[in-house]
Parts: C-alpha cells; structure tokens; sequence
C-alpha cells in the first residue's frame, strides 16, 4: 500500500473543523485549552452557525482565542465579558454570543458581571476554564486555587486562614433563577472530551431556543503553572481538582441534577487539602 | 415625530434624543444628577417603538462594558452617569478608544473629589481631555450650554463617532442637565437596517459571512512596533479631528478688550455678566468653547492678538485655564474664576473677578 492509497478521502477519519484557523496556539503542550477551542469550534461548525457567531476574549492565558476561532470576536478589558455579551446579545438577539473566560477573569475581578449576567439570565453561553492558577502572568493564586496548593504568591501553599476559600462559582450560579443549564466537565481523556462536547453543544442549542444562560466550566491542568509534566497535571488534577470541583451536570433544564447536594456544596463546602 | 416645541429637563432631553436620533441601546447606572435619563427611557418603553434596548446595569464598569460589547457588533450604544460614575468608567473608555469603538457617553457632572457633592461642578475637564485611563487616547468632547444642546449633540455625536470611529463624550453638569427648557425636538432618525449596519460598520462583529475575514474588536497588540504605527494612526485621526472639528462661538469678540472663556453653564452666567459688563461700557467678549477636544486652540489664538486680557470661567478650581494659556501662549493676561464644590457663581461674582482680576 502506497501514501496514495492511504490518504485518499474515503480512509479520512479526522479532519481539523474550519471554524479554528490556521495560526499557530501559543499555548502549552498539555494545556486544555486547546481542546476546548476545538470542540466549541467543532459545535459551531456541525450547527451551522459560523456566521451567526459572536464571541467574547478575556484577559489571560486565552487572551488571543480571537486568532485561533475563525468567527468575529471581541476582547474584553479584565472580567467584563459577560457585560459585553450581555449587550452583544440583546442587540442581536438573533446571533449566538459566547463568552470564554478563565477562573481569574471569571470568579475574581469579573464576579459581579458574572453574578449579574447569570442572575438576569441572559440567553448566552459562558464556557469557564478552571485550572486553579493565573496561567498568563506566571502562576499566581486563582479563587479556586485549592487549600493547601503551592503558587507564587501562595508558595507555603493556601492558607484559608491568609487567603481565604477557594470559591466554587460553578455551584454558586447554579443556585440563581437565571441559570437554565450548569454543568462541570474536563479534557483530560478522550471520553472525557466527548462528553464536554456534548455539554457545550447543549449550551448553544440552548441558546438557540431562547432557554436562557448555560454555563460549562471545565476543569483544567496547567502543567506549566502547577510545575508538573503533562501526564503528572492529569493525575494531580484528578486527585485534586476532581474532589473539590466535582465533574457532572449540576443543574439541567433550570432544575438541579437529582444527587447533586448543591446546599452542601455551597454552604457547608467540605474541601480537601492538597496531599 | 416631526418639529415640536417642547419644555423639558436636560436629562429628558438626553433621553428623548437617543430614541430619535436611532439609538439602537442604552445601559446605564442610577447616579445623581443624570438618573432621569435613564427612567425617562424605561417610562417611553422605546423596544416597543423604536426598537431600542434598554438595561439597567449592575455598575457603571459594567454598563460601559455593556456600551463595548454593543458598540463592538456596529450598534449605536449609549450609556450616561455623573463624575463618581464615569470615574468607575475610565478603563472601559480607555478600552473603547484602544479598539476604536464609536459610541455615546454622557456625563452630567458633579462636584468632587470623591463622592462629592450632588451639585453642579465642571471639575472633570482633565479627566475628560486629558484621557481619564491609561495610555495615548481622546475622546471627542462636546459642552452643551442648554436643554436644547443637550438634544442636538446626541444626533451629532453619532455622526462624529462613526465618521471617527471613536467615543463621543458629551460633557454637562447637573445645572443643565436638572433645568427645564423649551427645545425643538427633530424630526425622528430610524435605526439602521441590518444592511445600513453591515455597511456603515464593516468593521463591526456582527457575525463572519463567507466572504470576508473574521471581524476582531481588540486593543491588543503585543508587538511594540505594530502597537507605535496604530499609536501614530490614532494620533493622526486626533489631528484631523484638530483640523476639522472644533465648534466654539465667539460673541462681541471682534472689539472686545476683555474676553471671557467659558462653557456649558459657566457660558451662560458669564453671557449675562458680558452684557452687565457692556452696559458699564467695558468691552466684554465671551468666546464659548461648545468642543473641549478638540480645544480651539487657534481660534483663540487670534482671538488674543486684539484684546488686553482674558477671564475663564469655570465650576472648578482651574483646569481649563490652562489650554487657554498654552493657546493664548501668554500673549496677554489669563487668569481663572471658578466657584466649586456644587457652588454655582453668579454673573456679579464672574464680573467682579474680571474686573479684580483683568481689568484693574
């Protein structure tokens, strides 16, 4: 069997999705930001709705997913996306609006616009990337930066008694009347990424009957960040992450998933220290 | 709604000007003194006539995050506040001048620093022309003098922002915009049309079709080199603003010895003291500044050549006396009155300081 013979079309099984450009991500080998630029891309792309998309940068790490998704986009100052979409989406009411935004921009200096966004439910979709860390400006404390985890400016690890809970926005919001649809995933294993898919894609169908807010956070490693190598994130991150954020719909259709005690995690929020 | 002879408030008549001037949303924050502009919104309901959004947001950050994002898809967005607000406003303006976004923000301002006073002041000069945020930025600058100001520059300001691509600042204060005058309303201007949009603002994100490139909004641009040349092509824009869009007007100043330099309300109290002035037999001008940026730098230059001396008036405690000095290159005698800190002087009080302080 000749090259030929092997990349004819009918043995292709993958191919990129037209919705990601061609440039170069600047991100980190083992990072999952990347996965979660594809699959959203690959949701736009099978909806058809390419030209009808809107969507809104942060400020860190995916500061220029602007470059890498070939839909119109918007760069917002620090934590303001959901103010922007808000207003991208009620003046064009028939385009699709999202927001991508990590734990920094969305649980720290952006809370009041998430909280607010959420809480008037607007008819958007919010992708939230939750990795624990400031990735961009070199690895500082996030809100959801675990007890006991090491960064550069909790370098003897987080202290709740200096720095505080780390914040679990994602069951916060879920708790709001304006929420439709509030799920925690990851990208870490190739189930796991079918599944984070299948969660984003309910978001925008959302969107598109005017059901109101979804919200997917997915929980992430940032190998750089945490000092570890990729495969070392993955574990740590299911050791760790995955007890304190735990992975699942929370709240479905505008109803919290039957198991799901959202009052335990919310009020009495048991954590785990780091080990 | 054609020509109507109308009595309103200067806050109702930022309101009713948005709606006819095809204003497509409006977000704001409750502040004193401006909150009429936006309950009159809510009480015309104009996303049952016109089509018009309008939200009150959680804060001012917010609301003029709320303007960007609007802005952004090639909407006309507006959002109005009073100096604390439009403090809290600064990094969004900043961001909105960064990615060349034309839109609409009003301040109707109060006495300061802090949280002030409810009263009328003109303390935010610097912060309006000098750029309140960070970085190398204008922002196109209108003083209206009265009610029926207050609804024209709403239409003109959209032809400024979109022509520039830049925000349009109107700059008021609560006497103005908390006073009733009659006005004529215009005749009403429809919103844009989905093709009025894609053409007027192509630049806008209002979704890639297949035939161009996706459309970004940013002010990012990590590369030193390429971030100097679009700091050269804003310079530029600030330059023809320079070149073609200063409005002042110039009364009695042609034999004038003494001129008064004001503008919104200071030009209307010092309107009265030029005429108790000339009824004295002091020749008395009053050059009204109507743009703050850009600042009639030449006009008054001219202006200076034939008089002995200049007062400006202003509800601060001396900030745009300073552009008329650099302008005027101290050719003759500048000096400031201001009264501040909600203190609104009266035209005995403007007269008085220009005879202390000029004439004498």
């Amino acid at each position: 069997m000749t090259t030929a013979d092997i990349i004819k079309p009918e043995n292709l099984v993958y191919t990129k999705t037209k919705v990601l450009t061609d440039a170069v991500m600047h991100y980190c080998p083992g990072c999952g930001h990347g996965t979660a630029h594809r699959i959203i891309a690959e949701v736009i792309e099978e909806m058809g709705i390419q030209d009808k998309t809107i969507g809104i940068a942060p400020v860190g790490c995916s500061v220029l997913a602007y470059n890498y998704f070939d839909v119109d986009f918007q760069e917002a100052a620090h934590g303001r996306a959901p103010a922007l979409a808000t207003a991208a989406k009620r003046l064009n009411p028939d385009r699709f609006v999202f927001t991508y935004q990590g734990d920094g921009d969305l649980a720290a200096i952006g809370t009041a616009e998430t909280i607010h966004a959420c809480n008037r439910g607007e008819n958007i979709t919010m992708i939230f990337i939750n990795n624990g860390i400031y990735g961009m400006t070199g690895g500082q404390m996030a809100p959801t930066t675990l007890v006991g985890m090491k960064s550069a400016t909790t370098p003897y690890g987080r202290n709740v008694a200096l720095n505080g809970y780390p914040l679990r926005i994602t069951e916060l919001i879920a708790t709001l009347p304006g929420t439709r649809f509030v799920t925690r995933q990851s990208v870490h294993t190739p189930a796991a990424v079918r599944k984070a898919k299948t969660a984003i894609r309910k978001a925008f169908e959302n969107q598109k009957d005017n059901k109101g807010l979804s919200f997917v956070e997915i929980v992430s490693s940032c190998n750089s960040g945490w000092k570890m190598t990729p495969v070392q994130a993955n574990h740590w991150m299911e050791e760790n992450m995955f007890p304190n954020y735990p992975i699942g719909d929370i709240k479905v259709d505008g109803k919290i998933v039957e198991g799901v005690d959202i009052n335990r995690l919310v009020v009495d929020h048991p954590l785990t220290v780091v080990k | 709604m054609a020509r109507e002879l109308k009595l309103m408030k200067g806050n109702e008549a930022i309101a009713r000007a948005m709606i006819a001037s095809g204003t497509d949303g409006y977000f704001g924050y409750p502040i004193t003194p401006q909150s009429e502009v936006m309950e009159t919104l809510m009480l015309e309901k104009p996303w049952e006539t016109t089509g018009m959004t309008v939200l009150q947001a959680e804060s001012e950050m917010a609301s003029i995050n709320m303007v960007y994002g609007g802005a952004a898809t090639g909407k006309k967005v507006a959002t109005s506040s009073s100096s604390p607000g439009i403090s809290l406003m600064q990094e969004g303006l900043t961001y909105l001048a960064g990615a060349e976004i034309p839109c609409l923000v009003v301040n109707v301002m109060r006495g300061g620093p802090g949280l002030g006073t409810i009263q009328p002041s003109q303390s935010d000069y610097f912060q309006s022309v000098k750029g309140g945020g960070h970085g190398d930025y204008q922002l196109y600058t209108l003083a209206p003098a009265s009610v029926q100001e207050m609804y024209d520059f709403v239409f003109d300001a959209w032809d400024i922002a979109f022509k520039y691509r830049n925000p349009v600042l109107i700059l008021s204060d609560g006497a103005i915009g908390q006073c009733m005058e009659k006005l004529y309303t215009r005749d009403y201007v429809p919103r844009w049309t989905e093709e009025e949009r894609r053409k007027n603002a192509p630049w806008g994100t209002w979704g890639k079709p297949a035939d161009r490139n996706h459309n970004i909004i940013t002010s990012l641009e990590l590369d030193s080199g390429r971030q100097e040349i679009f700091n050269l092509k804003l310079q530029a824009k600030y330059a023809e603003m320079k070149e073609k869009e200063v409005r002042y007007e110039a009364l009695n100043c042609e034999d004038a010895d003494y001129i008064i330099v004001a503008y919104g309300s200071s030009s209307r109290i010092s309107m009265k003291a030029m005429q108790m002035a000339r009824e004295k037999g002091l020749k008395v001008g009053l050059f009204r500044l109507i743009t703050l940026f850009p600042f009639p730098t030449k006009q008054l230059n001219e202006v200076s050549k034939k008089c002995k001396g200049i007062l400006t008036v202003e509800m601060s405690a001396g900030q745009m006396v300073e552009d008329v000095r650099l302008a005027t290159e101290c050719r003759v005698k500048v000096e400031h009155f201001g009264r501040f800190g909600g203190i609104i002087p009266t035209p005995t009080e403007v007269l008085e300081a220009l005879e202390n302080k000029i004439i004498k």
